[in-house]
């Protein structure tokens, strides 16, 4: 789908810790001015899962089926 | 979350209360995923915890789960499985659960070789009291109760399992969530008592204490810290200076006690029928 992008993000359970975008080894995530998480860089993003695997909170979600 | 992984959880309960950054949520998807790939019933399968910021995991999972009381998660297990001994029984306890109030708990578990899967948190600290330091508080760290820094050796809690009879024995981490989730498989496959020690990280109580950065920098140094048992046998022992082993340690089966118990039953009775 147009504009949908790799990841799915549960922001309401998103607690800042910096984990995600710390480890993703392409750098295709960021964090914003309270911390949280948020797409930098879609387009870098190879759905590694890294990130999906090592959120304590389970904010994020590869969505394995779409490119 | 992954959409096949919600089943495992009371979803309404998460977020869970534990603090950003903390490393038991990592560990207990490990545990979920663990469990879904295992295939075993779940409605076979009961979660039994002591208490401590690990020991509030049970309650985020959807099974029949046992909150328990301060160091007797092994004891409450014990009674489960030998009540019932059809049940894949689990239990979630922390460094202090286990090994300060429950250290007795914990010996004679796996001294009886009770087929219980035990997956023991370790931070290193008192999470939930606010940062008392545990018997797996590396010696010169610092905590609330060690200002100045640990004088006390630490505990090496997989070769205290060995010595005590556990059949199974391996060691993960936070970071290493992959090598975990295998590790908790082989536990559930092993009939007899199976410790899995699962390396996490606090950063509200030690991490900050011991400057040991951010929740990022403290799983960055899980990863260098820990050696795969496999690749430290090729190695000199000066390279494993600093290092902890983590993979499979043990893996020894042994008679399970559930097991003897109803032999010696079946025996019994039957000498009675004579
Ligand atoms: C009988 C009893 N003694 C002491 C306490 C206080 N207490 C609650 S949790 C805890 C330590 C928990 O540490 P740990 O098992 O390492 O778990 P963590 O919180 O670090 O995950 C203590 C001492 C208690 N609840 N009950």
């Amino acid at each position: 789908m147009l504009g949908e992008l790799p990841l799915d993000i549960n922001l309401k359970h998103c607690k800042a810790c910096g984990i995600c975008y710390a480890i993703c080894p392409r750098k295709a995530l960021a964090g914003d001015k309270l911390g949280k998480v948020y797409m930098s860089d879609p387009d870098k993003c190879t759905k590694c899962g890294i990130c999906e695997a090592h959120c304590p909170d389970y904010v994020i979600f590869v969505r394995r089926d779409k490119k | 979350m992954r959409p096949d992984l919600q089943e495992l959880f009371r979803m309404e309960k998460l977020p869970h209360i534990w603090c950003p950054g903390c490393g038991h949520g990592i560990i207990m998807r490990a545990i979920a995923e663990a469990i879904k790939e295992s295939g075993i019933d779940m409605d076979k399968t009961v979660i039994v915890s002591g208490i401590g910021c690990s020991s509030r995991a049970p309650g985020y999972m959807n099974f029949d789960t046992c909150h328990t009381i301060h160091g007797r998660a092994l004891a409450f297990a014990t009674g489960i499985k030998l009540a019932n001994p059809e049940l894949n029984v689990f239990v979630i306890t922390g460094d202090g659960d286990a090994t300060a109030i429950g250290g007795n708990h914990f010996i004679h578990a796996a001294r009886r070789n009770i087929d219980l899967n035990v997956i023991l948190f370790n931070n290193n600290i008192y999470g939930m009291t606010g940062g008392q330091y545990s018997p797996l508080t590396p010696t010169g760290s610092k905590a609330t109760t060690s200002p100045y820094g640990n004088v006390e050796r630490n505990f090496d809690i997989p070769t205290l399992a060995i010595a005590a009879g556990a059949s199974y024995v391996g060691r993960g981490t936070a970071y290493h969530d992959k090598l975990l989730k295998d590790l908790i498989i082989a536990g559930i496959n092993n009939k007899g008592f199976s410790l899995i020690e699962a390396i996490s990280m606090c950063p509200t109580s030690f991490g900050r204490r011991n400057k040991l950065g951010n929740a990022a920098k403290m799983l960055e140094l899980q990863k260098t810290a820990a050696i795969n048992v496999k690749a430290a046998q090729k190695l000199p022992p000066e390279k494993l200076e600093g290092k902890f082993l983590i993979g499979e340690l043990h893996n020894k089966p042994a008679p399970e006690f559930t097991e003897e118990y109803d032999k010696l039953i079946a025996k019994l009775r039957k000498e009675a029928e004579q």
